[in-house]
């Protein structure tokens, strides 16, 4: 079953003034259990395409619909709401917040969700020894590396259960290993449970841990591959 | 949550949380103590006008004030006050005979006003008693003691013991003169009364002006604090409908408006403090905003909603602001508490002072009630102060606040 329905999408930035025609015309459906990779060079709509998959920027043209809802549609108090319920995110950086120690992070949106203290315990260890920090919970994030903090972020991402999580380039500022070490875990979680994921890259080496790789050139789709 | 990590940013940039920190704190320091040195001012001015000059009600003929003319005296005071006592047990009540004269001493001369009391009486309702020092409160058996203030004893040129002499129209326009002794010097916080009354005693008086002792210009009378005032007045008018039935706030309106206006004044100074602050919280949170982009962004992204990013911000402001306002509380208390036995010595301007009634030498008084909605206020500047920085974040977008070029 399609969780994620991408109809003739299309953005254009700035349209009365410089107009930017970022994704042109995509077509594309995403299965529950994908780990899916969305490759092409920078300037190529990458990052527009999953902005508007996540629901934090609005196609110019289009529709998606996740789940048979059409996130368009929904006034922007609910897409929040939705987004908090339904989608996870990993951003290049930024994603953790920095006064919050690691569980503390990965507790917050469970917090926003209202769920209880104990679940929120509870969930929160777990995610954190899946992520192989189990032993950095009360550490802040200027006190971890690079590659611990988007590890956090992959756990946090997961905390709300979410549908599937969205990484817009996750390891872009990884080193090699640290990247090598988030994509194992990534994996990991979608073989063992099943999370859907779908990340855009434009290193070769994350791209060959994909199962399915769609490929980008100047905001139109050029290939879409299942590996 | 939001709270723990409002309050936590509020810590992430110490150094500018601090300065505004102690620039809150200092602000109300300055607001708190000046309140309780302007209460402190206002209180003892305040007792000068209920104590020694005015009591709380006066009671004379109706015509008596319009020139203190002598033959404008209450016929029958006893009868009055023993009514009046009826009302309350605790309400004091003195009379005394009030008569515009000339006071001369060997080297010069001034005009005064005499009054003629029962000095044992009088001590219910004035403190002037206490103001004595130089010589006693009628406690010599001397005759024709009189008790004169400092300011008019130095003009006079007397000193204890020496004789000046008190001229009067009598009741029939004759003048008449008796010489008075010196028995006691006085000096209250108000020189212009200093300067102008003088005691003698109610009998002394009669004799020297063929008075039968028991009539008097004026009664004046003192409330225990439980009866209300306004109240009393209307009803110890209503008992004397042919007398002229006065309390201090008719007698000394601008008494009365600077009583009314001290509860205003507080809050004025507060607000015109924490106003002048804002600026500096608006500057703070705008800063703290705008360096955050990214991670509110984030935030947003993630599914923290407007009201939630709305609220973590308020609440860093009114944390800012709070923890400067009880600071800025407890230092001003500090200071209060410092100069609350030994005063504020405002001698050097003390003649000024004295000279519109005002004490040279300020107790401050802290207004327990005040710490309330001090804090209140303090919370609503930090409120006030979010709103803009708060509303300039929520117009992020969170797909443009993340981007990373
Ligand atoms: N907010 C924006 N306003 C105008 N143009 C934009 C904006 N964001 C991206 N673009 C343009 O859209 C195109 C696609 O950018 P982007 O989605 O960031 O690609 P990628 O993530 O693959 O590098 C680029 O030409 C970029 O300059
Ligand atoms: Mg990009």
């Amino acid at each position: 079953m399609n969780i994620i329905e991408v109809k003739k999408l299309h953005k254009i930035y700035d349209q009365d003034t410089h107009p930017v025609h970022a994704v042109r015309g995509v077509d594309l459906n995403f299965k529950e259990g994908e780990f899916a990779a969305v490759v092409g060079p920078s300037g190529s709509g990458k990052t527009t395409f999953l902005n508007m998959l996540g629901g934090l920027d609005d196609p110019t043209e289009g529709e998606i619909m996740i789940d048979s809802v059409n996130i368009n549609e929904l006034s922007n108090r609910k897409k929040i709401n939705f987004r908090m319920n339904h989608i996870g995110f990993v951003f290049q950086a930024y994603n953790l917040i920095p006064v919050l120690t690691a569980k503390e992070n990965v507790e917050f949106i469970m917090h926003l969700q209202g769920r209880s203290k104990h679940d929120r315990e509870l969930r929160t260890k777990e995610l954190l020894e899946a992520v192989d920090l189990a032993d950095k919970l009360n550490v802040r994030p200027n006190k971890l590396s690079g590659g611990q903090q988007q590890r956090v972020a992959v756990a946090r991402a997961l905390a709300s259960k979410p549908k599937f999580i969205l990484a817009d380039e996750p390891t872009a500022n990884l080193d090699s290993k640290s990247a090598a070490n988030l994509l194992e875990i990534m994996e990991k979680l979608n073989r063992e449970e099943h999370i859907t994921f779908i990340f855009s890259t434009h290193d070769q080496r994350v791209v060959d841990k994909a199962r399915r790789v769609i490929t980008l050139d100047d905001g139109m789709i050029k290939s879409d591959v299942q590996v | 949550m939001i709270w723990s990590i409002a309050w936590r940013n509020v810590w992430r940039n110490k150094l500018r949380s601090s300065v505004v920190i102690i620039a809150v704190s200092l602000g109300l320091m300055s607001g708190v103590f000046s309140s309780a040195f302007m209460k402190g001012w206002m209180g003892q001015r305040m007792d000068a006008v209920l104590l020694t000059e005015l009591s709380y009600i006066q009671i004379h003929h109706p015509e008596f004030k319009e020139n203190y003319e002598f033959r404008y005296f209450i016929e029958d005071p006893d009868p009055i006050m023993k009514e009046i006592k009826y009302l309350d047990e605790d309400i004091k009540l003195s009379k005394r005979m009030v008569i515009n004269s000339m006071v001369a001493s060997a080297e010069t001369g001034t005009g005064v006003m005499i009054k003629g009391i029962d000095p044992e009486i009088e001590m219910k309702v004035s403190d002037i008693n206490k103001k004595i020092i130089e010589g006693t409160y009628f406690a010599d058996a001397g005759r024709n003691p009189v008790v004169i203030g400092k300011k008019l004893a130095d003009k006079l040129d007397v000193s204890i013991k020496n004789k000046i002499i008190l001229t009067i129209q009598d009741q029939d326009g004759n003048i008449t003169s008796g010489a008075f002794r010196v028995a006691g010097i006085y000096k209250t916080s108000n020189t212009g009364f200093d300067g102008s009354t003088v005691f003698v005693k109610n009998h002394d008086l009669a004799t020297l002006i063929g008075l039968e002792p028991g009539k008097a210009h004026e009664i004046a009378i003192v409330l225990p604090d439980k009866l209300d005032l306004e109240e009393m007045t209307e009803i110890i008018a209503a008992i004397n409908p042919d007398l002229l039935t006065e309390n201090w706030k008719d007698l000394s309106p601008e008494m009365g408006y600077m009583d009314d206006l001290m509860g205003v004044y507080m809050y004025i100074i507060i607000i015109i403090i924490l106003f002048a602050l804002c600026f500096a919280i608006i500057n703070t949170m705008l800063m703290a905003v705008l360096e955050r982009v990214k991670e509110i962004g984030m935030l947003m992204a993630v599914g923290m909603n407007k009201v939630r990013v709305f609220s973590m911000l308020m609440l860093e402001s009114i944390f800012l602001t709070l923890t400067g306002g009880v600071f800025g509380i407890i230092l001003g208390y500090l200071i209060y508490i410092f100069f609350r036995k030994n005063g504020l010595d405002m001698s050097i301007w003390g003649e000024g002072l004295e000279a519109m009634g005002f004490a040279a030498i300020i107790y401050p008084e802290f207004d327990y009630g005040m710490i309330v909605p001090i804090i209140i206020l303090v919370i609503l500047t930090g409120i006030f102060s979010s709103l803009y920085p708060a509303f300039k974040a929520l117009r992020l977008n969170p797909s443009d606040a993340i981007r990373t070029e």
